[in-house]
């Protein structure tokens, strides 16, 4: 028996038979020690996945032997490989670094469910990026989204409550329009598996309703992705997670929607669509600058740190849109590895957060006053991570911006403009993480108490920012793997 | 006559539509949650009526079925997994709901805001 076939269901069934056991283990450092070498094992089985994919293209996995059409697909290629990297890797950084943090937002007898749905969140986003099959995606998608609803409202700040309510209605919404658009593709061409839908779409002649399919499952996937406009969830519950949740969420959650979002619509549209590739960048193009544009604006306003940085979420996802409305080689490698290179700044970042407010009561715009100065190595870390937001030579975010600005100037008509934004942009993410600088470094330190500092969480801070550097230097996996993403997206023009 | 033939489709987008006006509109938490509801039992009807083939049967192989027309029974299963979907949705939102009232002691949406802002 070859294990190494096996590896794209381990990946999802690991974490979804582990999250029971979760639950029976009443015990918070036993559910978290748990929950974190499931992760770790997905981690793992994500890095061996890509070695795999690296070497022949992409490969399927029949569920239970049933071959596809009939039978449950999930397929593996370079694009999933670097999502599941995504997605595991984010999920293994938080829970390590969160455990102090969690156990002050939950309480004992409630430990084991959170990480039972912790592990489920996982199974869920990990389930999404391995299915080949457009409604497995759905359950997939409502599985990730449950778990994740669960997961901010086990915040101890009351208003997590409301945001996640929010959440809760549009991430509905957005899953039930998915749904809309795969009943009319269904009622079109009688498949599910995208595979299958790619081949038979050909044969459908009536052009409408596969334009109102395509629709709804943009329109849909872009709530769940939190594309301008459809954003409005986000701040919000960003900033009233549990910290280690935050961690998790903002590193990874966005980008398997925008993951389903482009596998969808370039491997079943493309060919189908007339005039795809234009129509792709007419709407997506203006979005992703406003969003972009607007993001940032609101996070220079914002005086609360943890907020400011989800505003800048949504600056970030209008980079990655960006690259891919480009729809060229160039301009899809950018965008696919900059899901990767602001997972990992915005990992930092959020594990730095853990950190942070651990050293005082609550999170106000006041409160790390001063607390870069007390701790220079964590405030250092915390401006690496920093620094590769914005995107400064040396850091993994100058690598995906270069790239983006390369295929912007390849993308000839609007080429000036879109490199003033992205100039524009960067100076505000500079504005912004000057405004979190000056608080951390250079205000007076209020008197708080001296609370003992989560050594793990500052061992994985200085983790990812090291990783930020080095992928800064050398950015060898998930380049490779971002640029035979976009070959392969692109291939199923033809 | 056109628009009779496509009379479930009718039905689909009216309570659709239904559905998302009241989660729009409304204040009160617990009737947004209806209006969900409602949104997405009217994507169930739309993939029940689309199984229906004219003239078919239940799709079940049995001697005493002679037709050769069966009714499609893959949409019927999906929708049994969205069904369970939506409950949890619901009872995911309903719960939510409960802890909003206890920590806030309303479920109307413009009190929960104005407490926020006055605290």
């Amino acid at each position: 028996m070859n294990l190494a076939l096996h590896y794209p269901v381990l990946q999802v069934i690991i974490p979804m038979l582990m999250a029971p056991l979760a639950l029976l283990v009443q015990h918070r450092k036993l559910a978290w020690l748990l929950a974190s070498v499931t992760s770790l094992c997905a981690f793992a089985l994500a890095i061996a996945i890509a070695q795999l994919v690296l070497q022949g293209s992409s490969y399927a996995y029949p569920l239970g032997g049933w071959q596809a059409p009939f039978g449950i697909e999930l397929r593996v290629d370079s694009f999933s490989a670097i999502v599941l990297i995504i997605v595991s890797g984010a999920s293994t950084a938080a829970l390590l670094a969160g455990y102090q943090s969690l156990a002050q937002d939950i309480e004992e007898d409630r430990a084991s469910l959170f990480y039972a749905a912790w592990l489920l969140a996982l199974a869920g986003l990990l389930g999404i990026v391995v299915a080949a099959d457009a409604f497995n995606i759905f359950v997939f998608m409502e599985i990730a989204s449950l778990a994740s609803y669960i997961l901010v409202a086990g915040s101890s700040d009351r208003r997590a409550l409301p945001a996640v309510f929010k959440y809760l209605i549009m991430g509905t919404i957005g899953a039930t329009f998915y749904l809309i658009g795969i009943g009319l593709l269904y009622i079109m061409t009688g498949t599910l598996n995208l595979s299958d839908l790619e081949v038979r779409i050909l044969a459908v002649e009536d052009q409408t309703p596969i334009l109102m399919a395509a629709g709804f499952i943009s329109v849909g996937l872009a709530l769940k992705a939190a594309i301008f406009p459809l954003h409005a969830w986000l701040p919000n519950t960003y900033s009233f997670a549990p910290h280690a949740v935050t961690a998790f969420l903002a590193a990874c959650s966005t980008k398997v929607a925008l993951y389903v979002f482009l596998r969808i619509d370039f491997f079943v549209f493309q060919r189908t669509l007339s005039d795809h590739a234009a129509q792709f960048s007419i709407y997506l193009l203006p979005l992703a600058v406003a969003g972009i544009l607007y993001g940032s604006a609101m996070a220079i306003r914002e005086p609360l740190a943890k907020r400011l940085f989800a505003w800048s979420s949504v600056a970030q996802i209008g980079y990655i849109v960006l690259g891919v409305s480009l729809v060229s080689q160039a301009g899809l490698s950018a965008g696919i590895l900059h899901m990767f290179n602001h997972a990992l700044a915005k990992g930092a970042i959020f594990i730095g957060i853990i950190v942070l407010a651990s050293q005082c009561q609550q999170l106000t715009p006041t409160a790390l006053n001063g607390l870069g100065r007390k701790h220079p190595l964590i405030g250092i870390a915390f401006v690496v991570a920093g620094l590769s937001l914005v995107g400064i030579p040396g850091t993994a975010g100058f690598v995906s911006k270069w790239l983006l600005i390369d295929a912007i100037l390849e993308h000839h008509r609007w080429s000036i403009a879109l490199l003033m934004v992205v100039l524009a942009s960067s100076l505000m993410a500079v504005v912004y993480l000057a405004k979190v600088c000056e608080t951390l470094f250079f205000k007076t330190p209020e008197t708080t108490v001296v609370q003992p500092l989560p050594k793990l969480a500052i061992a994985l801070l200085l983790l990812v920012s090291f990783a930020n550097l080095i992928f800064g230097v050398a950015p060898g996996l998930p380049l490779e793997l971002a640029n035979n993403a976009a070959s392969l997206l692109l291939e199923h023009t033809l | 006559m056109i628009l009779l033939d496509l009379f479930h489709y009718w039905v689909f987008i009216a309570i659709l539509m239904m559905g998302f006006y009241t989660v729009i509109a409304k204040q009160n938490l617990i009737k947004k949650l209806l209006g969900l509801s409602l949104f997405q039992s009217a994507v169930f009807l739309l993939f029940i009526g689309i199984a229906k083939v004219d003239g078919g049967t239940t799709p079940i192989l049995h001697p005493s079925i002679s037709t050769e027309i069966f009714s499609n029974p893959l949409p019927q299963v999906l929708i049994l997994t969205a069904i369970v979907v939506g409950i949890s949705t619901s009872a995911l939102g309903l719960a939510i709901v409960v802890r909003i009232k206890e920590a806030y002691g309303s479920i109307e949406e413009d009190q929960i805001q104005s407490k926020d802002e006055s605290a």
